[in-house]
């Protein structure tokens, strides 16, 4: 096993006794099973989930990775004294932490599935959930790494955690539908499609979208995603876009890591 | 032999450390003494690469220390404030630097003298600070390095153990180790230094035997031998 697997796998030993990460996976358990429970189809359900999942999983991830590295700095003091290099270090704390709250995610959604006989397609459906929710989980550790090493401060970190999940959440939805209203005469469909391949999030719902048949309620741009995204072609954008937002932030953050002064 | 040579860092405005040269002796107990915030632990960090240099380097027996942390392998390090992740144990917290290091341990006379082998499944969360202190003590020597740095190490721990600790720290210096040991309370250090640098706001204001300082400042303990000093008495 290399440093960074070895130091990764510490950090799941510690996160998997960690009553916070069992209450996270206890919360999606709990939704998914009252959502197939009380709604009228899985379909709505599910719908309903990838919302509770699209908002929730990007604030967990960015809020809990920024306070677990900020308040294991004093342990990285540590380990950094031991013959290690930092990238080793960097890397095996960033899959330790993103893997375990990840899993979380996944067994939540994924444990009421199965026990409650979901169809062939929820099961699918859910996979896919399952997939953007670690794909997410993924970009917003990254961001929560640029957070935790560019701000020293721990209030002002979590501020900016915060702030971050928000802008992607929320403020950058409003930001686009002002645009698309104001410029509703014009073609705006190639921009607009730009734009949402290029927020994680939102991103990740219109994969989930088109699994759903929905998109087709969403006019002349909602074609043009189900076309894209349908194809492989829009499957690979999709994974570039993904393997981007996962990789650029976490690749800044390492670099802060690198030159930072313990 | 453990030479700093021209170490310089500024943070911020303030300059921590301003230009220290200082030669460490091997087989000694070396005490960085000096007021607090004068940069006693930031000089241990940049000897460790925790903490980068604006200028100069710091050498270890000839060679020079890197990025890399090869060298890191020889230095057992107890740092000032032992925070680990809460639900790690300390034989966990063990086990994970016997892993990272590729070494099993050598030298676990602390964790019986210390009396930690009733609190080593715990979860470090519900040890007291003392408790998770001795934890951090037996963890710097666990892998008998040639070279220990303790910053602060008595601190928050009670009599007996402190006593314990400094026990520990001259045989293991007769045994030909080298220590580095940090403090802002003169008196705690006297017992088991052999060699001392004062540090006052970034600067080595003294570097010498216990003895020498003692001597020049004609005091009996080293507490006012170092407080004779600060105050000018004798700028040397």
């Amino acid at each position: 096993m290399t440093v960074t697997m070895r130091i990764a796998a510490y950090a799941v030993r510690d996160l998997a006794r960690s009553r916070w990460l069992a209450g996270y996976a206890a919360f999606f358990m709990l939704a998914t099973f009252a959502l197939l429970q009380f709604s009228d189809s899985q379909a709505k359900a599910m719908l309903s989930l990838v919302n509770v999942v699209l908002l929730i999983v990007p604030l967990a991830n960015v809020v809990f990775g920024t306070m677990y590295l900020q308040s294991s700095r004093e342990f990285v003091e540590l380990l950094l004294a031991q013959p290690i290099r930092r990238r080793q270090l960097f890397a095996g704390l960033f899959f330790g932490l993103a893997t375990p709250v990840s899993l979380a995610v996944i067994v939540g959604i994924g444990v009421p599935l199965v026990v409650m006989g979901a169809s062939r397609e929820t099961l699918a459906a859910g996979a896919v959930l399952a997939l953007m929710a670690a794909a997410l989980g993924a970009v917003f550790t990254g961001i929560a790494a640029v957070v935790a090493y560019g701000f020293e401060d721990r209030v002002r970190g979590i501020v900016v955690a915060i702030g971050a999940w928000l802008t992607f959440a929320v403020v950058y939805d409003a930001l686009v539908i002002m645009v698309a209203t104001r410029l509703a005469e014009y073609p705006i469909e190639w921009p607009m499609l730009v734009a949402m391949f290029a927020n994680p999030i939102d991103l990740a719902r219109l994969v989930m979208l088109t699994r759903f048949d929905v998109a087709a309620l969403l006019g002349y741009t909602g074609a043009l995603f189900q076309q894209l995204l349908g194809g492989a072609s829009g499957l690979i954008v999709a994974i570039t876009v993904f393997t981007l937002w996962a990789t650029l932030p976490a690749l800044y953050g390492a670099r802060l890591f690198h030159r930072k002064d313990f | 032999m453990i030479q700093f040579q021209g170490i310089r860092k500024r943070f911020g405005a303030v300059q921590v450390l301003d230009g220290i040269d200082l030669t460490i002796r091997s087989g000694r107990v070396t005490a960085i003494v000096g007021p607090n915030s004068a940069g006693k632990t930031t000089l241990i960090k940049t000897m460790l690469g925790l903490t980068s240099s604006d200028e100069g380097v710091v050498v270890i027996d000839g060679t020079v220390t890197d990025r890399e942390g090869a060298y890191r392998a020889g230095i057992g390090y107890m740092p000032q404030i032992a925070r680990y992740p809460e639900n790690l144990s300390g034989a966990d917290l063990f086990a994970m630097m016997a892993d990272l290091r590729r070494m099993t341990a050598r030298d676990v006379e602390l964790i019986e003298s210390l009396g930690l082998h009733d609190h080593l499944e715990k979860p470090l969360r519900v040890l007291s600070g003392g408790t998770r202190q001795k934890i951090n003590a037996a963890l710097a020597f666990l892998f008998a390095p040639a070279i220990l740095i303790l910053d602060e190490p008595t601190a928050g721990l009670d009599p007996a153990s402190s006593a314990v600790l400094k026990d520990k720290i001259r045989a293991e210096q007769a045994r030909g180790r080298t220590f580095i040991v940090t403090s802002h309370v003169m008196s705690e250090l006297e017992e088991v230094s052999d060699d001392i640098a004062l540090l006052v706001e970034g600067r080595i204001r003294f570097s010498g035997p216990v003895v020498d300082l003692k001597r020049l400042t004609r005091q009996l303990s080293l507490e006012r031998a170092v407080a004779s000093f600060i105050e000018g008495g004798l700028a040397a």
